[in-house]
C-alpha cells in the first residue's frame, strides 16, 4: 500500500503533513509513542525543506510518499526539486554546546537520525528523493 | 495552531500551551516565555497538559532559555506533559536539562524549593 500527499512549502502546511502520516499508518500496528516519534521526524524533514530549500515558498511543492513494505516496516520518501542538503554530511553540534549558545535551532536533524533506522539520498528526473526507512 | 494562556498564581507565572507547537507557532511560545521573563517573575511554570505536540522549534525553545534563567535565577518548571510530548524531550536527552514534574502542585512545590 502507498499514500502520496502534495505540500506547498509554508510551514502553515505542517499540521496537514502530521494528519497525512498518522491516517496513512492507522491500522498498521504503530504504538503511539512510535507513531509520535515517525510524525516528528517527518516534520522536521519538511520543515527543513521548506525553510532552507524553498524559503518557505507556497508556489513551491514538495511531495511526500508512504509506502508499507511490510509487516510494521515503512518507507518514507521526501520529493522536492530545491538544493539538495544531505543530513548524513551534517555533523550535529553537542547539546551541551548549543544550550551555551542559546541556540534555537540544531536539534531536528538529531532528532530524525535518532528516530529513522536509515536515511538515503537519490536524485531521479531532476528530482531529489530523500528516503527514509523505519521497521518498529 | 496553538494557544497560549498566562495567569498567575501565587507569585508564580503560569503559561498554559493548548495545542500543537511546530516551526510555524514556536514563536508564540518564545514571546510568551520572554514575557513572564520580562515581567519579572521567578517562578514560571509551563502547564503542558493541553500540548499536543511539539517539535525541535518548540524544543529549541525551551532549550534557548536554559542559560538565560539560571543567570537571572529564575525557574522555569514543566508539568502535565503527555507521554507522546515527553518522549520527544527524552530523545535528545533534553528532559534531563530542564525541570519537569507530573502535575502542578509538584511543579509549584519545585519552583518554591529552587527559589528560596
Amino acid at each position: 500500500m502507498s499514500y502520496q500527499y502534495n505540500i506547498g512549502c509554508s510551514l502553515n502546511n505542517l499540521k496537514g503533513v502530521r494528519e497525512f502520516i498518522r491516517n496513512s499508518l492507522k491500522g498498521q500496528g504503530v504504538s503511539d509513542l512510535e507513531m509520535g516519534a515517525i510524525v516528528l521526524a517527518l516534520d522536521e524533514m519538511c520543515s527543513n525543506l521548506m525553510i532552507h530549500a524553498h524559503h518557505c515558498n507556497p508556489d513551491h511543492q514538495i511531495s511526500m510518499n508512504i509506502h508499507i513494505a511490510g509487516h510494521h516496516q515503512f518507507v518514507f520518501e521526501i520529493i522536492d526539486d530545491g538544493s539538495m542538503f544531505d543530513i548524513n554530511q551534517y555533523k550535529e553540534q553537542e547539546l551541551d554546546s548549543l544550550v551555551h549558545e542559546k541556540r534555537k535551532g540544531g536539534l531536528g536533524i538529531r532528532l530524525v537520525k535518532s528516530i529513522m533506522d536509515k536515511v538515503e539520498y537519490l536524485r531521479e528526473d531532476g528530482k531529489n528523493i530523500c528516503r527514509l526507512t523505519k521497521t518498529v | 495552531m496553538v494557544h497560549i494562556k498566562r495567569l498567575q498564581e501565587e507569585g508564580a507565572d503560569i503559561i498554559a500551551i493548548i495545542g500543537e507547537i511546530d516551526a510555524s507557532s514556536s514563536i508564540e511560545l518564545d514571546l510568551a516565555i520572554a514575557k513572564s521573563v520580562g515581567d519579572g517573575y521567578r517562578k514560571i511554570l509551563v502547564d503542558c497538559s493541553g500540548l499536543e505536540y511539539i517539535s525541535s522549534a518548540g524544543l529549541g525553545v525551551f532549550m534557548s532559555y536554559i542559560e538565560e534563567l539560571k543567570d537571572k535565577k529564575v525557574f522555569l518548571v514543566l508539568f502535565g506533559l503527555k507521554e507522546r510530548v515527553l518522549n520527544t524531550f527524552s530523545i535528545l536527552g533534553l528532559a534531563d536539562l530542564l525541570n519537569i514534574r507530573e502535575t502542578k502542585s509538584e511543579a509549584k512545590k519545585l519552583a518554591d524549593e529552587l527559589s528560596v
